[in-house]
């Protein structure tokens, strides 16, 4: 009796040593956004299935980049896994700053990612990140008022439509401005709207021989159109409007149409948040006819770092944070219209999912993207609203704020497609692109 | 008449003060207004000043998401640490500036200042690998360091300018009565100069509390203070205003209540020699 005592006590000790010496404790590093907080309160359920604890870091998306590009480049070794987009993905693989996603497990079903975001965050043809979500951009705009200035919205409108409904939709006297958008200075604010507009302009950021194209006709017709609609119909001081600003007016009932994330569609329709939630339509972005829409495609993906010593138990993590299954928790306890969209196909083919307003049309505008073919005409870059290599987001950063200060009344159209054209060539040629 | 007068400056000047007080305290008041309404108030527009539904739903989120202890314990460490490091350092260092000036001691304190003039991201990269080096990434003691070096220029001139004005005679006698010079800097200079020194202390314990560069560059998740646990909450795609309100009233509170408590050390401590 007391020899079986014993032999179970060993056996207990060497289970939990084992487990013990499998168990680790990883540090991810994320955005702090609805999705990626309400992960964070179910992490348990990863942890109960295996063992492993999880240490978050959460910090503002700015911050989050400088962060993880400063300790990846530096091969700092702080996070296990971190939460990256399209942008930095394929530029971070080239790199060879990343494991690649390539022996996830078949009950993970990589094939059913939706193609547009495994093809933005792939290299080479191998997945580097897994999508945690995805988005595009779309019409978010007032039945109410829409039916008010006697229109209708195509589900595809052209931007002469939206145009002549902004000014329809406009009435200063009461506060309402025909339409809001981003004007804000910063390559993921205001320069990821134009970059994303002007795609349906036809018009392009570099030729296939990396020169900048900011004096052709396509962009000059893209910053005149907005400036003038925006003028006609935009709210006040839309050169300092960003995602929020535009979400709070939007909220508030003072403006008719916004054309921004999709993420958007579930702050304004949620009654707790927004004054008008209960009339508010979708629509695909709008075109010239030329195309391309201008719409825009990105991603929050998780990531591992290329050198951590936790690699089976982040890939373990991963699989769990970007799996099926963890879309039906998220439903389970918070509801299916809180679920992680835009990553997965079999997410938009579920009849639960189906059911929830905006679901159809955040789909529609996510496949209606192709960041391998962003333009009208051909150009050597993948990114709809960015190219993906490393100089852009400084680049993009200085034409934005050329850009914005039009929007100010700071300068002319002409002069700051002129500093834009100058400032790339230049960036470009000290790069080695030219 | 003169007294007349006298009383209407001091009303001006009384109201002025508190004028400008107000305007001064006010991003804070709002920031703690804002913590105790919903998103939907905090956003609203025209803005709610009093007369809104008073919640603690977003104290009670904030406490539910985040260890606020753990960040708390952190930033009292790092910014107490290095502020005890940085006046064990700084007090000898005035005190050769002050009372055994070279040649030189005025090149090197503005040397010294000069060094806060660079801005920091320009040493980041070099700064971090270091810290890889040395092991000390998202630890406290290299903060601890990195903070206590960043303050030391304005530790020693604030020391300095107090010990400019403390009598060398007196140090003199001191020494000639036999006194070491430990026992002339710990028992001499540095009672006679405790309000300075208590202001220096407070100052840069403020400093190294506020601290968000540093802090949030070279820490993960073992060693982030409050000024991560903020910016946690911030966020560019989703209005969440009254939960980062909450968060920050919360990160700020000690050190408001802390200076409520000792804002008479302060002001005679920063106003230690102003008026001769």
């Amino acid at each position: 009796m007391s020899f079986r005592k014993s032999l179970y006590a060993a056996t207990a000790v060497t289970l939990v040593t084992a487990s013990g010496a499998f168990a680790e404790n990883l540090t991810i590093a994320t955005v702090n956004n609805g999705d990626m907080i309400r992960m964070q309160g179910l992490t348990q359920d990863f942890t109960d299935k295996t063992g492993h604890t999880v240490e978050w870091v959460t910090l503002e998306e700015n911050v989050l980049r400088q962060r993880v590009t400063t300790d990846i480049a530096a091969k700092g070794g702080s996070f296990d896994i971190m939460t990256i987009g399209m942008y930095e993905t394929p530029i971070w693989a080239a790199n060879g700053w990343l494991v690649p996603l390539d022996d996830l497990s078949e009950e993970y079903d990589a094939d059913d990612i939706l193609p547009a975001m495994a093809g933005g965050l792939s290299y080479e043809g191998t997945l580097y990140a897994a999508p945690f979500y995805g988005e595009s951009s779309m019409i978010m705009y007032r039945t109410d008022l829409m039916e008010k200035a006697g229109l209708e919205m195509p589900k595809a409108p052209t931007w002469e439509f939206i145009r002549e409904a902004a000014a329809a939709m406009t009435d200063r006297a009461n506060d309402i401005n025909g339409i809001c958008l981003r004007g804000k200075a910063g390559w993921g604010e205001g320069g990821a709207f134009i970059t994303a507009m002007s795609n349906s302009f036809g018009a392009r950021w570099f030729d296939e021989d990396w020169n900048a194209q900011f004096d052709t006709q396509p962009w000059a017709d893209t910053l005149n159109f907005y400036v003038d609609m925006m003028s006609e119909s935009g709210p006040a001081g839309y050169a300092t409007n960003g995602f929020n600003e535009n979400l709070s007016l939007f909220q508030q009932g003072k403006c008719g149409m916004w054309i921004d994330a999709t993420v958007a569609a579930s702050f304004v329709t949620n009654p707790n948040d927004s004054t008008v939630a209960d009339s508010v339509g979708f629509a695909l972005a709008p075109d010239t006819g030329l195309g391309k829409r201008s719409n825009w495609l990105w991603a929050w993906a998780l990531a591992i770092p290329a050198g951590t010593q936790k690699e089976a138990a982040a890939k373990e993590f991963l699989e769990w944070a970007t799996s099926k299954s963890y879309i039906e928790l998220v439903a389970e306890n918070e509801g299916w219209a809180n679920v992680p969209p835009g990553a997965r196909t079999s997410l938009y083919e579920n009849p639960n999912y189906q059911s929830v307003p905006f679901a159809q049309m955040t789909l529609d505008s996510i496949l209606s993207a192709d960041p391998k073919n962003p333009t009208v005409d051909p150009v050597p870059y993948v990114g709809i609203q960015f190219a993906a290599i490393p100089e852009f987001a400084g680049i993009a950063t200085e034409v934005s704020q050329e850009f914005s200060a039009v929007y100010a009344g700071q300068q002319t159209v002409e002069e700051a497609l002129a500093k834009a054209q100058a400032l790339t060539n230049d960036a470009m040629e000290a790069a080695g692109y030219r | 008449m003169a007294r007349a007068v006298t009383q209407k400056r001091k009303i001006i000047n009384t109201v002025a003060a508190w004028g400008i007080g107000l305007l001064i305290f006010f991003p804070i008041l709002w920031t703690i207004l804002t913590s105790f309404k919903t998103e939907a108030q905090a956003i609203s527009d025209p803005p709610i000043f009093l007369a809104f539904d008073w919640t603690l739903e977003n104290y009670g989120v904030v406490l539910e998401r985040s260890n606020y202890m753990r960040f708390l314990w952190n930033s009292v460490i790092i910014a107490g640490g290095s502020t005890i490091l940085g006046i064990i350092i700084a007090v000898p260092a005035a005190w050769s500036m002050a009372f055994v000036p070279s040649r030189r001691t005025k090149d090197i304190l503005l040397w010294m200042l000069s060094t806060k003039m660079l801005p920091a991201v320009g040493v980041l990269y070099p700064i971090y690998l270091i810290f890889i080096k040395l092991g000390i990434l998202d630890s406290r003691i290299g903060l601890v360091i990195v903070l206590m070096l960043m303050n030391l220029p304005i530790i020693v001139w604030m020391l300095y300018t107090y010990f400019r004005e403390i009598p060398g005679e007196i140090l003199e006698a001191a020494r000639m009565d036999g006194a070491s010079l430990k026992n002339e800097i710990l028992y001499v200079l540095t009672p006679m100069a405790i309000p300075g020194i208590a202001s220096t202390l407070l100052l840069n314990f403020i400093l190294a509390w506020n601290e968000a560069f540093w802090t949030l560059n070279l820490t993960a998740a073992k060693a982030a203070p409050l000024t991560a646990f903020i910016a946690s909450y911030s966020s560019p795609e989703g209005l969440f205003f009254a939960k980062l309100s909450a968060a920050s009233t919360m990160a700020i509170a000690p050190i408001l209540i802390l200076g409520w408590f000792s804002q008479k050390q302060l002001v005679s401590g920063l106003t230690f020699g102003a008026v001769k």
